[in-house]
């Protein structure tokens, strides 16, 4: 019989427990997971890099939705369990949810430290915990205004180092004398802090808080000494707190954690406590290589496996920041039985600190060259002694045994139990048999098998470098992405490759650039036809068999093959006669449903293919014309009401909002394209999640672009500020035009902002007039093409074979 | 099994479909490249898609709901999917093309 097995808590213990489980005793469990954030889990470790936009949410994800459902998991997103009773072995959520185990793992993680400081619970103070806490720094970070991160330790800097780079002006307060300084000895610190501030980062050591000032909202901090430092953005990240009520409520025991035994069990037989909030032999952890390991444990006593018992060890930290190289091992304080061996550089930015007892290390420090950390690592575990090599241990692994070793060769040099990836306590012969025995060939591969750098990523380097050490020059680790498995060629090259062989034709492509199937698929087809759309728009004849059905029928598909359709409202604005006549064809046709869209339009869902050319008949006889709202291309330009009637608006947002529409309707677009126009600052248009937005302002227009608000949320970045409309519609037609030349097929314009660099794109807009207006004149041209309502053609004839049936067969015909 | 006469192969855009109306539901007569025409169950094993309105390439056709792509000669699913749609015998004589019906007999009678 199936035992029931619930886990409180859903982040990155938890889930690799669950691997390990499924692995060890598939089916012994059936599981249900309650998950206080409303999501699945995810890398938490990456949050630093989502925040400096070097990574998206997907890319963080280590189970996504079908992962749960593949193994039959019961996941309760956004539920906190608010109570556990230990005699009926229930557990209850805040929702009502109650549910009953056998086996019950508590993975509440823990919570971040908040100064008790006056001020504290205003709006503008929050940590550094989870996604939700990056959306907001995110959305903070629009303002561009003053930011204070209290801690300068690892979380801090990071936050620190992600707010600035995404434009906020941002001070460090740290209450020690040096950064980090629970890693760092005072030289690294030294030399950390330098670094930071070279990237205009404020850095304020001994700074000690006394409150935060504000009105409701914060408006600064106020220090010891009275110094008052203007913010509208507190980040506190001044360290966490084992989350334990729950288990305390429970009557487990607890004392800074929920206090387990070597096999993770807790005071009560029938639960397990891991990850943050564990306390295994009077320690709690926060690094993710120790609860890995507990989530090992834990699954193998879940398993049956009693002999399972955790181990304590050292950890190296890192810091994410991209462009400082820092790591930190084990005991690094002076003491009289310790010796030291230093290395300095100061030109080159390199510091190196080795502490020893009895001719062994027990303490790393590097800075700025950390290479040879994993092999530092590795002699500091297996306590070698290093009399031998005393005078050039400092110079690293390549300096030992004669000539200077390359990179390459020193990976080569390692032993097969050295650690790789720390994290995930991968090692070096793992990694290798893993490689050779299942025949992986990509970096992804060698993470999904190993799990070696799927979890911060910083040994990914090393990672590489084994990969090319076993597969030889077979492995290349800048390969391109091919389009799909009909070419070898990525997107880029075959745009660029379309241009450059002046080719004209779907089969062209193919056959000049050697396409291995006769004739593509799903996925190339309708990016290739798009690319000879966007590069030959008066030679190319666009090729409906080529465009998903939506685009080759005019109408979006839905799930029982009915279609809906979404007439254009220009900038949402519509009148009686307008919604007379879809009143009317809703009656006519028995249209089910009838539903206000996002961008401001009204859809109607539901209708049958054969029935749509009349649909349409009796909507153009309005004035009606496609709303395109199923194309790879401009969709809707969502508007407020501006100035005509808003006692705020500073711009006529509903004019420009037409006027952009009524100019870019039609055009294609590598991947839909939705707009909006806000008549002030308030922008109820939501003009700063959108593809393209404009924000009025009194002295013009402010032109954002490269929002998202779907799979991924995502503020606005700033082109510029013009000053008439009209140079506002140029702008934002040329910006289109550029992204409809550069993007690859179904790349939105966010992500293809962040490929091809914003300021990059600034420059070509905003700072070239010339490249501006041929970007502009490209546009234009291309729209006398494209600017054809397709609804009112098809009600003229055209592709009517799409429209019927071929035949239709019904009894009487059998019996003839 | 009877035959059933649909329409001309001219009917049928080349890499393309389209649909006959039957009691027994619809059926997707696909033209491809080569001019090759097969007869498929209109309805994706995964979750019923039309597989008329998905793009066609070499002898399978791409399900527009989610991808799924079937092929036209087995009716089966290719690639990591699996599942299959029944396939209708097809003539083709000199352009002109009927499908073989075996349950309208019975239900004729």
């Amino acid at each position: 019989m199936t035992e029931k097995l619930v886990i409180v808590g859903n982040g990155m213990a938890p889930g690799r427990m669950l691997e390990h489980l499924l692995e060890k005793a598939p089916g012994r469990y059936e599981v249900t997971i309650f998950n206080a954030e409303p999501r699945v889990n995810y890398d938490r470790i990456m949050l630093s890099p989502v925040l400096s936009g070097e990574k998206a949410y997907e890319e963080i994800i280590i189970h996504g939705d079908g992962w749960y459902i593949k193994h039959g998991i019961t996941l309760y997103k956004g539920h906190r369990i608010v109570a556990v009773d230990r005699d009926a072995k229930t557990v209850t959520s805040d929702h009502g949810v109650t549910e009953r185990y056998d086996k019950l793992v508590i993975a509440t993680g823990s919570v971040p430290f908040i100064l008790p400081v006056p001020g504290n619970d205003m709006r503008g103070v929050i940590t550094y915990r989870d996604l939700d806490d990056v959306q907001a720094m995110l959305l903070a970070a629009q303002s561009r205004e003053k930011a204070v991160v209290i801690g300068g330790g690892l979380l801090g800097l990071e936050a620190a180092a992600g707010l600035a780079g995404r434009g906020m002006d941002v001070t460090v307060l740290h209450v020690m004398p040096t950064l980090m300084d629970r890693q760092l000895d005072p030289a690294a610190g030294y030399l950390l802090q330098r670094e930071l501030e070279g990237r205009g980062i404020k850095i304020l050591c001994k700074a000690s808080t006394r409150a935060i000032v504000g009105n409701g909202k914060v408006e600064g901090i106020e220090l010891d000494d009275g110094r008052v430092i203007p913010a509208t953005l507190v980040v506190m990240a001044v360290g966490i707190r084992p989350s334990v009520s729950l288990a305390r409520e429970a009557g487990l025991a607890v004392n800074r954690g929920i206090v387990v035994d070597h096999g993770m069990q807790t005071s009560d037989g029938s639960i397990l406590a891991l990850g943050e909030c564990a306390e295994v032999g009077g320690m709690v952890y926060g690094l993710v290589a120790p609860l890995y390991e507990m989530a090992r444990v834990a699954a193998a006593h879940l398993a049956g496996d009693r002999s399972a018992a955790f181990v304590h060890s050292d950890t190296p930290t890192k810091l994410k920041v991209t462009g400082i190289e820092l790591f930190s091992l084990g005991d690094f304080a002076d003491g009289d039985d310790r010796e030291e061996i230093v290395l300095r550089d100061a030109s080159a930015g390199v510091y190196k600190r080795l502490v020893l007892k009895d001719n062994r290390i027990i303490g790393t420090v590097l800075y700025g060259e950390t290479a040879d950390g994993a092999w530092f690592n590795d002699l500091k575990k297996k306590q070698t002694d290093i009399s031998e090599m005393r005078e050039t241990l400092i110079f690293g692994q390549a300096y030992q045994g004669g000539a200077p070793l390359d990179p390459m060769a020193a990976v080569a040099a390692l032993p097969d139990d050295a650690e790789i990836c720390g994290c995930n306590g991968v090692c070096k012969g793992r990694i290798v048999s893993t490689i050779t025995q299942k025949g992986l060939a990509s970096l992804d591969d060698v993470r999904a098998h190993t799990k070696a750098s799927a979890s911060c990523g910083s040994c990914t380097g090393l990672v590489e470098q084994l990969m090319t050490l076993t597969l030889g020059d077979s492995y290349n680790p800048a390969a391109v992405q091919p389009m799909c498995g009909c070419t070898d060629l990525g997107h880029d090259d075959v745009r660029r490759l379309i241009k450059a062989k002046g080719l004209k034709t779907i089969p062209a492509v193919m056959q000049e650039l050697e396409w291995k199937t006769s004739c593509g698929c799903a996925k190339c087809r309708p990016a290739l036809n798009y690319y000879l759309v966007c590069d030959w728009p008066d030679e190319y004849a666009d090729d409906y068999q080529s465009r998903f059905i939506n685009e080759r029928v005019h109408a979006n598909i839905q799930k029982d093959g009915t279609y809906s359709v979404v007439p254009r409202m220009w900038g949402g604005v519509t009148n009686a006669h307008e919604l007379r006549a879809i009143a009317d064809v809703v009656d006519k046709f028995e249209i089910p449903l009838v539903k206000v869209t996002g961008g401001q339009r009204i859809d109607l869902l539901g209708i049958e293919k054969e029935d749509l050319p009349a649909v349409w008949a009796d909507l153009g006889k309005a004035g009606f014309i496609s709303g395109q709202a199923y194309a790879k291309g401009l969709r809707t330009v969502k508007t407020c009401v501006g100035s005509d009637w808003c006692r705020f608006g500073t711009q006529d947002s509903t004019g420009l909002g037409i006027r952009i529409e009524k100019f870019m309707w039609g055009s294609w677009t590598p991947a839909k394209l939705k707009m909006a126009v806000s008549g002030c600052p308030r922008n109820c248009a939501e003009a700063t999640c959108k593809d393209i937005g404009v924000v009025c302002v009194d002295s013009g227009f402010e032109i954002h672009f490269a929002g998202a608000a779907g799979l991924d949320i995502k503020g606005t970045e700033v082109l510029g500020l013009v000053k008439t409309e009209d140079e506002a519609l140029e702008h934002i037609v040329a910006l289109t035009q550029m992204y409809r030349e550069q993007a690859r097929y179904l790349e939105r314009i966010y992500k293809w902002a962040k490929r091809i660099g914003l300021d990059e794109i600034r420059r070509q807009i905003m700072g070239d007039a010339d490249k501006r207006k041929a970007f502009y004149d490209r546009f234009v041209f291309s729209q006398t093409f494209a600017q054809v309502d397709p609804w009112s053609e098809r009600v003229s004839g055209k592709d009517k074979h799409e429209f019927r049936p071929m035949a239709t067969i019904g009894y009487g015909e059998a019996a003839e | 099994m009877t035959w059933f006469p649909i329409g001309n192969i001219a009917d049928i855009p080349l890499r393309g479909a389209r649909c006959v109306k039957t009691p027994e539901g619809k059926i997707a007569v696909f033209r491809t490249a080569e001019n090759e025409v097969f007869a498929i169950e209109d309805h994706c094993p995964h979750k019923g898609g039309p597989l008329s309105q998905g793009i066609v390439h070499a002898k399978a056709v791409t399900c527009p709901l989610h991808n799924w792509v079937i092929s036209l000669e087995t009716g089966k699913a290719l690639g990591a999917d699996e599942g299959a749609v029944r396939t209708i015998p097809l003539r083709n004589e000199d352009g002109l093309l009927s499908i073989a019906l075996e349950s309208l007999m019975a239900a004729a009678e």
